[in-house]
């Protein structure tokens, strides 16, 4: 299963993750909470500087991950110049691309296992209330190995069906991948009793 | 125990793989991907509980920094971005599709589950997502709620094959259809 770190090995990787996570919560709030363009600006500017750092396959790999905002900065472009509002569209369009940069940011530079690291932390005090966390923590790790698996056997119905179809199949195959999904789910909790529950 | 838990972490994967079938385009030009079909089967096929924890999974997964959604997209960035109000949305969608189908037993499944899937996908879902549009493209609800029009149609297809998978399958493995158990 590929994640999203960047193999690009730059400063922040070796940032502790619930630090960065922190810092993220508190930047995100700070945007939100601005309307100035000029300090927009320089948020932005430095959410680049932040990027280009570590150099400039890093940084092209960042502005990547942002390509898929153009349909709203399109939306607001449009908006904001039919409007007479350029100023306005400006401090969106920028807190858009600052706010979901630095997110990305902090995912390309953290390593999953750290993440999940922060998540069991955060689920430390359930441990002290007597819930059991070690359910969520197999759960975790079936989805990260199903997830390849159920796509693959997807992959196997669409060539039996373009074997059998000059069409393209669409919503058709989607009963009997559910049905695989299912029968899997049956026999996984049946070798998971088999072994002695959880 | 064990069961639930395997099921609720296979749907999780099941919305993650539903991402990875292409895309159909409507014929305004629309895009329209499988991905909240699974959110939708989530609650219809396992309840409200189990199918809302199969979703928050998922969910989980997508923001530790999994490329789990449609164009193999993840990370936190989404939970910023003018989409991160459907994605809030998804696991209140999948209780509510699924609180329906385990109260509403008078009608064929088909129906019933067709229409918990429009309620809780389209109507309690979009709520969700106009909202955090609004917050984020700083627009008010009424525009923001222009902006999502397009999808509605795609969303009311996929309520409908949502309700008849749910049925189809009540028929092939009664038993795993959990919100009816």
């Amino acid at each position: 299963m590929i994640s999203l770190t960047s193999p690009v090995k730059t400063p922040w990787h070796s940032w502790p993750a619930g630090l960065k996570l922190g810092l993220l919560c508190v930047a995100t709030m700070v945007l939100f909470s601005l309307e100035n363009v000029f300090l927009h600006l320089a948020a932005f500017a430095a959410c680049i500087g932040l990027y280009s750092v570590p150099g400039y396959v890093f940084l092209k790999a960042g502005c990547k991950r942002l390509v898929f905002l153009w349909p709203f900065l399109a939306v607001i472009v449009i908006w904001h110049a039919i409007t007479g509002t350029p100023v306005e569209g400006t401090v969106i369009a920028l807190r858009l691309l600052t706010a979901v940069g630095l997110a990305n940011l902090v995912t390309m530079t953290t390593r999953l296992s750290d993440m999940v690291e922060v998540v069991k932390m955060l689920l430390s005090p359930l441990r002290v209330l007597g819930l059991k966390t070690r359910p969520l923590e197999i759960a975790i790790a079936l989805v990260v190995r199903f997830t390849p698996v159920l796509a693959q056997k997807g992959r196997d119905l669409t060539f039996a069906w373009r074997a059998r179809s000059p069409k393209k199949p669409k919503w058709q195959i989607i009963m009997p991948f559910t049905l695989l999904a299912i029968d899997d789910a049956e026999h996984v909790a049946e070798a998971l009793r088999a072994r002695g529950g959880i | 125990m064990e069961r639930n838990l395997v099921m609720i972490a296979l749907f999780a994967a099941l919305i993650a793989a539903l991402g990875l079938i292409p895309k159909i385009t409507l014929a305004f030009g629309v895009p329209i991907t499988a991905q909240s079909l699974g959110v939708m089967l989530c609650g219809t096929v396992l309840g409200s509980k189990r199918g809302a924890l199969a979703v928050l999974l998922f969910l989980l997964l997508v923001a530790l920094g999994l490329p789990l959604l449609a164009g193999g997209r993840g990370g936190l960035g989404l939970f910023v971005s003018p989409t991160a109000g459907f994605l809030i949305g998804f696991p209140i969608a999948a209780f509510v599709t699924g609180l329906i189908v385990e109260k509403w037993r008078s009608a064929p499944l088909t129906l019933v589950a067709g229409i918990a899937a429009a309620l809780g996908g389209i109507v309690v879902l979009y709520v969700f997502g106009v909202i955090g549009m609004s917050i984020t493209l700083d627009k008010s609800i009424n525009e923001a709620t222009v902006l999502v029009a397009a999808f509605i149609p795609g969303d009311v297809l996929k309520a409908a094959i949502a309700g008849m998978l749910t049925a189809a399958l009540a028929k092939a493995r009664p038993n795993s259809v959990l919100s009816r158990t």
